[in-house]
């Protein structure tokens, strides 16, 4: 090794080859975070406050800052708020059945003392079926004419339903409870599974303390299963709030693509897809990225406010 | 014979016994003594009875449809009242299906796109992991954090700059649109791959890789000795999300894979594409056929899936 300098030790050089070869492993990871998500990020903001404009003379399109044009024309849309609205909709029903029933279907499993694999595989089973495959199978189900859930109502001597055809959209609407029950069937596997690991991590101990003070299984639950998965069920909460306030394909689907008589089912995200992809061409790719932003900063809020929380609680 | 079969009765005695011990540490909110005394015992029999059936009815229920509708002619499918079986089995739906739905195409672009996009991830984020928990190169820690931050940003937001810049690639202008590199790439941009690899390599001992480089092994040759050999549970598990990852996204492939000829489109787009102009029974098989891959990859891989879904979902 010549050419180090004499009495220098090696260590510059090193730290060098080690950087380069960090580096080196490094680069295909980093261009693609850099180009398909960093720039993308940074685009978002500055694309939601410029516009396109035709100029007068040449009649040549140009973009051009327009400040916060694109968000006044989306807070004018009554679409826009028709969207919010059911997305929280829907966000609160998938919160009463997607979170309450995985957790209780879990405390269930975990009781049992057979069939736990049989069982296990049955409730993750559609979470692997490709989503267009479920949606479609119950946008059958829904038909009001042929469908089988209208047969069932009707064998059951019920008043048969629209389903997602339903119109109105008064809160807690039957066509957004069909996209709900859809959307738990399909998605509660994946919750279901990850309650019961946290149940079995529950020390048998406590319970046996507990059996010994005489307590009921209400009591028990209340106070030794909620508590010890708190961590679990909070942090599920928080995922599931920002996952299903995203929600897209259900109600893409179950209403073919939207239009029509979509507009009691239509989410945030359909309607940012319906701005960019759908309207009227790529002038409204700006009112998209603005909507984006919007939602963007809602689901900061909820998981800042949920890191806010869980730091005065610890 | 006969040996055969006690044997295996008490292979299973024993197991049902370690089970059982197992049970008594991981217990649930009812003591196994008090479920074994008279009356609870009947109880959870019928409690465990009715479990099984209506768990098999809500979940099996649907697939049974799934597939059996599929068999039904277009005039039975859309009777009504609607038949609970195929009163005639027309098992030519599956065909005319496969042909007028483009099962086939799409089953071959959704398993490319599948591979491709499992390998990049592969590569590129055990490589990169590998750099920050092992090489940690000056700035590491700083471009760890950045993507951790990705993660906080909500893959929906971000469809319609990701397009754009998809449509044209920022400095070199290529279009990606309709190429398969259109999913593989930003899928490599995946932050949880990063933190899942890169939390187990951080603990594998230095002293090994050291031990490996006093040897005069390179870093790469650490890596594809020692490294990858004794990550093969957590490569188990990118590899089977990224996978499932992509057989199952929609918008994305919706946005830069649809309207060519022939289809460039994932099975789950493209028997949405096609649902609104075909018969509702051919809709059905279509779907019963896109649901098969998948089903047959959870039945194989249903112990990695559900133990890797637990080691993601414990995070933090």
């Amino acid at each position: 090794m010549s050419g180090t300098g004499g009495r220098r030790p090696g260590f510059p050089r090193q730290a060098i080859k080690r950087n380069f070869t960090g580096y080196g492993f490094l680069i295909g990871a980093v261009l693609c975070f850099a180009i398909f998500s960093w720039y993308p990020m940074v685009r978002e903001f500055l694309m939601s406050f410029q516009g396109r404009k035709i100029d007068a003379s040449t009649g040549v399109p140009y973009t051009t800052w327009v400040g916060f044009q694109n968000y006044s024309r989306i807070f004018h849309d009554p679409t826009f708020w028709t969207a919010w609205r059911n997305t929280a909709e829907f966000t609160v029903l998938a919160l009463i059945f997607g979170f309450a029933v995985p957790f209780f279907v879990a405390i269930l499993l975990n009781e049992l003392r057979h069939a736990k694999g049989y069982l296990r595989v049955l409730v993750y089973l559609p979470v692997m079926l490709p989503p267009a495959s479920a949606l479609l199978l119950f946008s059958y189900f829904y038909d009001p004419a042929y469908g089988l859930f209208n047969e069932v109502l009707h064998w059951l001597h019920l008043p048969t339903s629209q389903w997602v055809l339903t119109p109105g959209t008064g809160f807690f609407s039957i066509a957004m409870l069909s996209v709900v029950i859809a959307s738990t069937w399909m998605n509660m596997g994946g919750a279901t599974l990850i309650y019961l690991a946290a149940l079995q991590n529950i020390p048998g101990e406590l319970y046996e303390a507990a059996e010994l003070d005489g307590a009921t299984i209400w009591r028990k639950i209340r106070h030794i299963t909620i508590p010890q998965t708190k961590l679990i069920l909070s942090m599920l909460l928080m995922l599931q709030i920002v996952a299903t306030m995203q929600m897209f394909i259900e109600s893409f689907i179950l209403t073919s693509g939207g239009g029509g008589n979509s507009d009691n089912v239509e989410s945030v995200v359909m309607l940012i897809y319906q701005y960019a992809f759908e309207l009227s061409g790529a002038s409204n790719f700006n009112s998209a990225a603005a909507l984006g932003v919007v939602l963007m900063l809602v689901l900061a809020t909820f998981s800042g406010g949920y890191l806010y929380i869980t730091r005065e609680r610890t | 014979m006969a040996s055969l079969s006690t044997s295996l009765r008490t292979a299973r005695q024993q197991r049902r016994q370690v089970r059982a011990q197992g049970a008594v540490q991981a217990r649930g909110l009812i003591s196994n003594a008090q479920l074994n005394r008279g009356s609870s015992r009947i109880i959870y029999r019928i409690v465990l009875t009715a479990v099984i059936v209506i768990a098999t009815l809500v979940f099996i229920g649907p697939l049974y449809f799934l597939f059996s509708d599929g068999l039904k002619s277009t005039q039975e499918a859309i009777s009504s009242p609607p038949t609970i079986y195929p009163h005639h089995v027309h098992f030519s739906t599956y065909t005319k299906a496969w042909s007028f739905m483009q099962v086939g195409i799409l089953l071959k672009n959704t398993l490319y796109y599948a591979i491709g996009a499992l390998l990049f991830q592969l590569v590129f984020d055990v490589a990169a992991a590998y750099a920050l928990s092992k090489l940690r190169p000056v700035l590491g820690n700083i471009i760890f954090a950045m993507m951790l931050a990705t993660l906080m940003i909500p893959a929906a937001v971000l469809v319609v700059p990701q397009y754009l810049t998809v449509a044209s690639l920022p400095i070199v202008n290529f279009h990606l649109l309709g190429t398969p590199e259109a999913i593989w790439l930003p899928s490599v941009a995946n932050a949880f791959n990063i933190f899942l690899l890169k939390r187990f390599f951080d603990s594998i001992p230095g002293d090994l890789l050291a031990a490996a480089a006093i040897d005069g092994a390179s870093p790469l040759r650490t890596l594809w000795k020692i490294v990858i050999p004794i990550s093969r549970p957590i490569l188990g598990v990118v590899a089977i999300f990224s996978f499932v990852g992509v057989w199952k996204d929609f918008l994305w492939p919706l946005l830069v894979e649809s309207n060519f000829t022939p289809t460039r489109e994932t099975l789950n787009v493209g028997i949405y594409e096609l649902s609104g102009s075909a018969p509702q029974n051919l809709v059905i098989a279509a779907s019963a056929m896109a649901a098969i891959p998948t089903l047959i990859f959870f039945l194989f891989f249903q112990r990695n899936i559900m133990s890797g879904l637990t080691a993601g979902g414990l995070r933090g």
